[in-house]
């Protein structure tokens, strides 16, 4: 995957290499992607162009879906709900990761597989699971409330998911409950391979705690970082399930994200080339953060290579 | 040596207070799915008083997860058998053949692997439509080996990069070929053997993300076709409000991916850390 931009002209070709032999090679695959992933995604970009309720003939109207989404106040609070879910599916897990890893010893720990299967957990379930889980717990009868009455706040008791004040932060939460673990692994994985003579070098220099974490730690951990970021900043970009199973969007518009707008644009309300629309702008986002990526990770690596 | 050992015993706390968090509301759930509905303000943790399997009868036959059950396999284990051999065939010309196009080619399967389902979901309800297959399971077949091809030529095309090229000029030294069609071929003969971790890896993955696929069912997939993720999140009824049913049938959703997981949790998390850009 990283290799991807770097030139492959290095391969000197060998006789016994037949290049046509290749295409026959891609072809199977390469059919299928093409019918049911390549056109489909061509079709998007021209669906955004009409005006189509699916049953009619389209109309071609430019960009006029564009316009209309510019203003639509329904598109940019279901962004907004997007970028209040990066807290909670990016920065928070990052954030807690980081800190448990600069506390923890970087020794070799025995064990280490079960805390790596078990914090992956999470992860491997499918969402709609997680979200039937934690839509349970926090039910107006479920245990977080029962837990709360238990100890004697009873006031706070409330349906969390169906509270306009708490169901953003109760949807997020869940979304950092699946995520911090994928940091932990990584992190932990990444500070166990710094090497021990620079943290012997820093404490020669007389380094405290916050000098050790910030010149040596962090640095250590880049490419670790860039990973959880994309990998959690995606999450959040594209959520759909989760917040599906635990609250459809709701209260009101409260915890919507775009692609349950787009669903319901297009499949429940028919208009097909306006959630076309919407669809590409979120694909352009989410492609170019993980276009951003590749191309930093293999300008590191063309550094590295270079040296 | 003191702080050391304190930093040690300070480091399995933080991990164990961890590792609970992320395991506890599913072995809540497990406990939940075995117990009556006048058990739950009980605690979530309590065991059940009495282990009832009736939660798994309801969710089975009465919710219908039997159905959804038998869809998610037929449509799971072509996915997984169609889209490793593809992209099996298809790593290894990008990995170990030089060819015209071939950066270009890459270019476009990658945007496959980077684009949301969003980007194909319209085009794809309205072109299964015009195919007539929406109410058939080629509709959740044939998209997801698409989908899965992307990432597969990828992951099998860096597993092919890293194989030496010695190897293959041995091979043909000793009478083996590169054409597809050659029983001799070295692919069959010489690679497949060593590919083992790297398919695995493969199997496992295709088989979750397919397993777990949401969206895409709930679009073209008509009413007849649910897999279990779908079933479970749609379902509706008397069950749709029984806690201890729908924990049952979170369970039975859950548990072949976990299985699988625990057996080959080596493939999982390497090919996840390394495969994480896969949308």
């Amino acid at each position: 995957m990283k290799t991807l931009l770097r030139g492959d002209a290095v391969s000197a070709r060998r006789p016994y290499e037949r290049p046509y032999q290749a295409y026959l090679y891609i072809l199977p695959g390469f059919v299928i992607y093409l019918v049911f992933v390549l056109w489909p995604i061509v079709s998007t970009v021209r669906y955004s162009l009409t005006e189509w309720t699916g049953f009619t003939t389209p109309r071609y109207v430019g960009l006029a879906n564009y316009e209309r989404l510019a203003k639509d106040e329904f598109f940019w609070n279901a962004l907004g709900n997007n970028a209040f879910f990066v807290l909670f599916y990016t920065i928070l897990p990052i954030l807690v990761a980081l800190l448990l890893t600069s506390l923890m010893t970087r020794r070799h720990l025995r064990g280490m597989t079960i805390f790596r299967v078990g914090l992956f957990v999470p992860q491997v379930m499918s969402a709609v699971v997680v979200g039937i889980i934690w839509r349970w717990m926090f039910d107006y009868r479920g245990p977080l409330n029962s837990f709360l009455r238990e100890i004697g706040l009873t006031e706070l008791a409330r349906p969390w998911l169906g509270d306009f004040t708490w169901a953003p932060y109760a949807a997020g939460l869940v979304g950092t409950w699946v995520e911090y673990g994928l940091c932990m692994v990584l992190f932990i994985a990444g500070v166990q391979s710094i090497s021990d003579e620079l943290y012997d070098a820093a404490r020669v220099d007389g380094a405290n705690l916050w000098h050790e974490f910030r010149h040596v730690t962090l640095p250590g951990l880049q490419q670790q970082l860039l990973v959880a970021f994309v990998v959690t900043f995606i999450a959040a970009l594209r959520v759909f399930d989760l917040v599906f199973v635990l609250t459809r969007g709701g209260p009101g518009r409260e915890t919507q994200v775009v692609s349950m707008l787009i669903y319901e644009r297009a499949f429940e309300y028919h208009e097909v080339g306006y959630g076309a629309a919407m669809a590409l702008v979120m694909t352009v986002l989410i492609v170019s953060v993980s276009a951003i990526t590749f191309y930093v990770q293999s300008r590191r690596e063309e550094r590295e290579n270079a040296r | 040596m003191r702080v050391k050992r304190r930093q040690q015993a300070f480091t399995y706390g933080v991990l164990i207070f961890f590792l609970l968090i992320a395991i506890m509301p599913f072995v809540g759930n497990i406990l939940t799915s075995f117990k009556a509905k006048t058990e739950l303000s009980r605690g979530l943790f309590t065991l059940p008083e009495q282990w009832r399997t009736q939660n798994y009868v309801n969710a089975w036959e009465g919710a219908r997860f039997n159905d959804f059950f038998v869809n998610s396999v037929i449509v799971v284990v072509p996915v997984v058998v169609v889209s490793t051999l593809c992209s099996l065939l298809s790593g290894y010309a990008f990995g170990l053949i030089s060819f015209p196009g071939e950066r270009l080619l890459l270019l476009v399967i990658v945007l496959g692997l980077m684009a949301p389902t969003e980007a194909v979901i319209i085009p794809l309800w309205h072109l299964m439509d015009r195919l007539g297959l929406r109410d058939s399971y080629w509709a959740l077949i044939l998209p997801q080996i698409g989908l899965s091809f992307s990432f597969g030529t990828f992951w099998m095309r860096a597993h092919f990069k890293n194989m030496p090229r010695d190897l293959i000029d041995a091979a043909v030294v000793d009478g083996c070929n590169t054409s597809p069609f050659s029983p001799r071929n070295v692919l069959w003969k010489i690679l497949l053997p060593l590919s083992g971790p790297a398919l695995m890896s493969l199997v496992v993955l295709v088989f979750m993300w397919t397993w777990n696929e949401f969206f895409l069912v709930l679009v073209v997939g008509g009413t007849d076709y649910r897999t279990l993720p779908v079933g479970l999140a749609l379902l509706r009824g008397r069950y749709s409000a029984d806690v201890p049913v729908m924990a049952a049938a979170s369970t039975i959703v859950s548990l072949p991916v976990i299985v699988i997981y625990l057996l080959f949790q080596r493939s999982f998390i390497r090919g996840m850390i390394s495969g994480a850009v896969k949308a």
